[in-house]
């Protein structure tokens, strides 16, 4: 736009900062799963995500040894050993003994605990613990310290969801729906766009009507017929009513109205003489179609193609009611919903989950946004 | 696995080749039987005509047969079931429709819509069309229309576990991970368990189709801002209007057809939400919408398809407006033609 609405500096330094305010509102959540979804495990719980470049300190408790491991040494009594046994070594930088001050001392000093009896720990966990009488107590000394690790990136949550979540599974199933579904409503609409376009027939003016009223109609009109008819048609043959051939031909009966109300604006513009002048060469309709329509719709066909695509992908509705539920036939985001059920709280899985379940989309939506966006300025009249 | 990959691509190659097979097979028939070369010059005009009367149809049958099945049949269905019992044996008349506006987690429902309808339409559109203003002045405003635009490929799944993660809330003494109750953390505030809280959940599950919502809106009135005539604004700046003024009196009144469209199509989304209240709070929390409410009804206890459907038959009423807007709309286009 040619017409800068106030030049000064302060008014376009001011437009640079409130966009780059709405792009960091609007990145920042997904990047927020992609980072965490590349941490340790256990640093997720420790901090949170935008410090995970610097090392995460988190205090922890934990037991000394009881008394039936001291050794009698000089006299004094010594419990010895390494606060974190033979798990994975961390930094302490603080301890104390009372929940209340559990840094009370820094990592390295020897604590008084008073009647004689002293506590040292050192920053690689090791610790001595001295008493002039013998330790009693079966249940150890409870030790408070704040320990930190290193940032730690890694790719170890991927393997876990892909191979042992069933999230790999799972993104079979979801290419097994998705590329049947986005193809077959493309050329059954492709068809019948063109037979709306160009050919005369009876009837053709309602129809058209009905299938723009059919862009609005809520998928939740159909799922319960559909249910039903399903059910009947699977125990009347005596076949699973759950099939990917079902869901297929759901998506495409779904998809249809916008395929082809989106095809048909599209080749009704196509221009006249070059239909007209292959007819006059004595091609049918059929050729025209193959030869002509289909070559010059290659556009309008890729924007619905990904949009059918992004659609069914990121269906959970659809899958849920026609498609079971387990891992033969269960898609990423009815297996993320599960997920979301089952291991609520464990972050490394849902992350890094959802960023499998998103990758897709995102290499689609990057890598053909001239399309999709075409698709949705054409159609902007559909309701999603 | 491989087995199902390998089943996979012999199906689609079937069901793609089938299509295929149909209609030019079906061409093919038609020419057959009556062929327009290679007879008498009088039987050929008589077959073109027959070929002419008959292919339209061969065209569009698929087609019309599929929608019949998916999309006409269900909702005759539907209405039909919404007067029926449970089991769809009984006819009980309004019952269903009497028992919904009597029940509590209905009207709630019902409510939290209307909500969901006055704030997400309105927020999208305001947000899209100040971001598509704000980043036509500026170099790098594609490469923010894109950021912005992303979240639109993220289903909503998908979108509801990133943005749990940013609600997520931890007990006392735990350190705050989710990105919100940090936030509210350091400036001294109390960490919130946010999606349970009764009412204003609502706001936070909007937020997330907001996010989503906000990049369609943009795109599309970003392409009518473009639209615009220049010497409208010209002659705005020589009149000595302000940036506001342009805004509001030249740009917006010439947009207002397409402020209409993205509003209608944002709405007609906002009454089909499911995804992200079933996986975010399934209706806990006095956060239950319509479609989610629906989806449960159809498999509770077994399933109850006459309250199922007549939950739907609600939804679908407050489509109805769009649907006769539309189809006028579109009758209109064709009439110039």
């Amino acid at each position: 736009m040619a017409v800068a609405t106030g030049k000064s500096f302060v008014s376009r330094f001011g437009v640079h900062i409130a966009v780059f305010i709405f792009v960091a509102i609007w990145t920042i959540p997904t990047l927020g799963i992609l980072v965490s979804s590349l941490r340790d495990k256990d640093q997720i719980i420790a901090s949170g995500w935008w410090n995970s470049f610097t090392s995460s300190s988190q205090t922890e408790a934990g037991r000394l040894p009881p008394a039936s491991a001291q050794v009698e040494k000089d006299g004094k009594f010594v419990l010895q050993g390494n606060i974190f046994g033979d798990g994975p070594a961390r930094n302490i930088s603080a301890f104390g003994v009372k929940s209340a001050a559990p840094t009370q001392y820094p990592a390295g000093t020897t604590a008084d605990l008073g009647d004689g009896v002293t506590l040292q720990l050192n920053a690689d966990g090791s610790f001595v613990m001295t008493s002039p009488k013998a330790f009693e107590s079966e249940r150890g000394q409870r030790v408070y310290y704040a320990s930190s690790a290193p940032p730690k990136f890694t790719t170890d949550n991927y393997d876990t969801v892909l191979f042992s979540e069933g999230i790999g599974r799972s993104f079979m199933n979801s290419l097994t729906v998705t590329i049947p579904a986005t193809v077959i409503p493309i050329l059954i609409a492709a068809f019948a766009a063109y037979a709306l376009a160009w050919m005369r027939f009876p009837g053709r003016a309602l129809l058209i009507a009905v299938i723009i009223g059919l862009l609005v109609v809520p998928l939740q009109m159909s799922l319960i017929p559909l249910l039903k008819l399903y059910n009947g048609v699977g125990s009347f043959f005596g076949v699973p009513s759950k099939t990917y051939l079902g869901i297929w031909l759901a998506h495409t009966g779904f998809g249809l109205p916008f395929a082809i109300y989106l095809l048909r604006s599209y080749i009704a513009g196509l221009p006249r003489e070059i239909m007209e002048s292959a007819r006059i060469d004595g091609a049918s309709d059929f050729e025209i179609f193959v030869k002509i329509v289909l070559p010059l719709s290659f556009p309008v066909l890729a924007s619905f193609a990904i949009f059918q695509f992004l659609w069914v992908w990121n269906d959970l509705l659809v899958a849920m009611v026609f498609l079971g539920t387990e891992g033969d036939q269960i898609v990423l985001t009815a297996k993320l919903n599960a997920l979301l059920g089952s291991r609520g709280g464990d972050w490394e899985i849902l992350t890094t989950s959802a960023f499998v379940t998103i990758i897709v989309p995102l290499i689609v939506f990057f890598s053909l946004q001239r399309y999709f966006v075409r698709g949705l300025l054409a159609g902007s009249v559909k309701g999603g | 696995m491989a087995a199902q990959i390998f089943s996979a691509i012999f199906v689609i190659i079937i069901g793609v080749g089938g299509c295929v097979a149909y209609f030019w097979g079906a061409n093919k028939a038609l020419d057959t039987i009556f062929p327009a070369r290679g007879v008498s010059g009088k039987a050929a005009i008589n077959n073109l005509r027959r070929q002419g009367v008959i292919r339209p149809w061969l065209f569009v049958g698929p087609a019309m047969i599929i929608l019949t099945i998916y999309l006409i049949y269900p909702v005759v269905e539907t209405l039909r079931l919404s007067f029926l019992d449970r089991g769809g044996g009984h006819f009980v008349g309004l019952a269903n429709y009497q028992w919904a506006f009597g029940d509590r987690e209905f009207r709630n429902s019902i409510l939290n819509n209307i909500i969901w309808l006055a704030v997400v339409p309105a927020a999208c559109t305001f947000l899209g069309l100040i971001i598509a203003v704000l980043t036509d002045k500026i170099w790098w405003g594609t490469i923010a229309k894109s950021l912005i635009f992303l979240p639109l490929a993220i289903s909503f799944v998908g979108a509801s576990v990133i943005w749990k993660f940013i609600y997520e809330y931890r007990g006392d003494g735990q350190t705050q991970i989710g990105l919100l109750n940090a936030i509210i953390q350091y400036f001294g505030g109390q960490p919130q368990v946010w999606i349970s809280l009764p009412f204003w959940n609502n706001f936070f599950l909007m937020i997330i189709l907001i996010w989503i919502q906000t990049g369609f809106a943009m795109v599309i009135l970003s392409s009518a801002l473009r639209g615009i005539p220049e010497e409208t604004l010209e002659a705005a700046v020589i009149d000595g209007a302000n940036p506001f003024q342009i805004f509001w009196k030249i740009m917006v009144p010439q947009i207002w057809g397409t402020i209409a469209v993205v509003w209608t199509t944002i709405t007609i989304l906002v009454l089909k939400v499911f995804d992200i209240v079933l996986t975010m709070t399934n209706g806990q929390w006095n956060s239950q919408v319509l479609a989610n409410l629906m989806f449960d009804w159809m498999f509770r206890g077994g399933g109850d398809f006459g309250r199922g459907a007549t939950i739907a038959i609600i939804i679908m009423i407050a489509v109805i407006p769009i649907m006769v807007w539309n189809i006028r709309q579109a009758n209109k286009e064709t009439e110039g033609h």
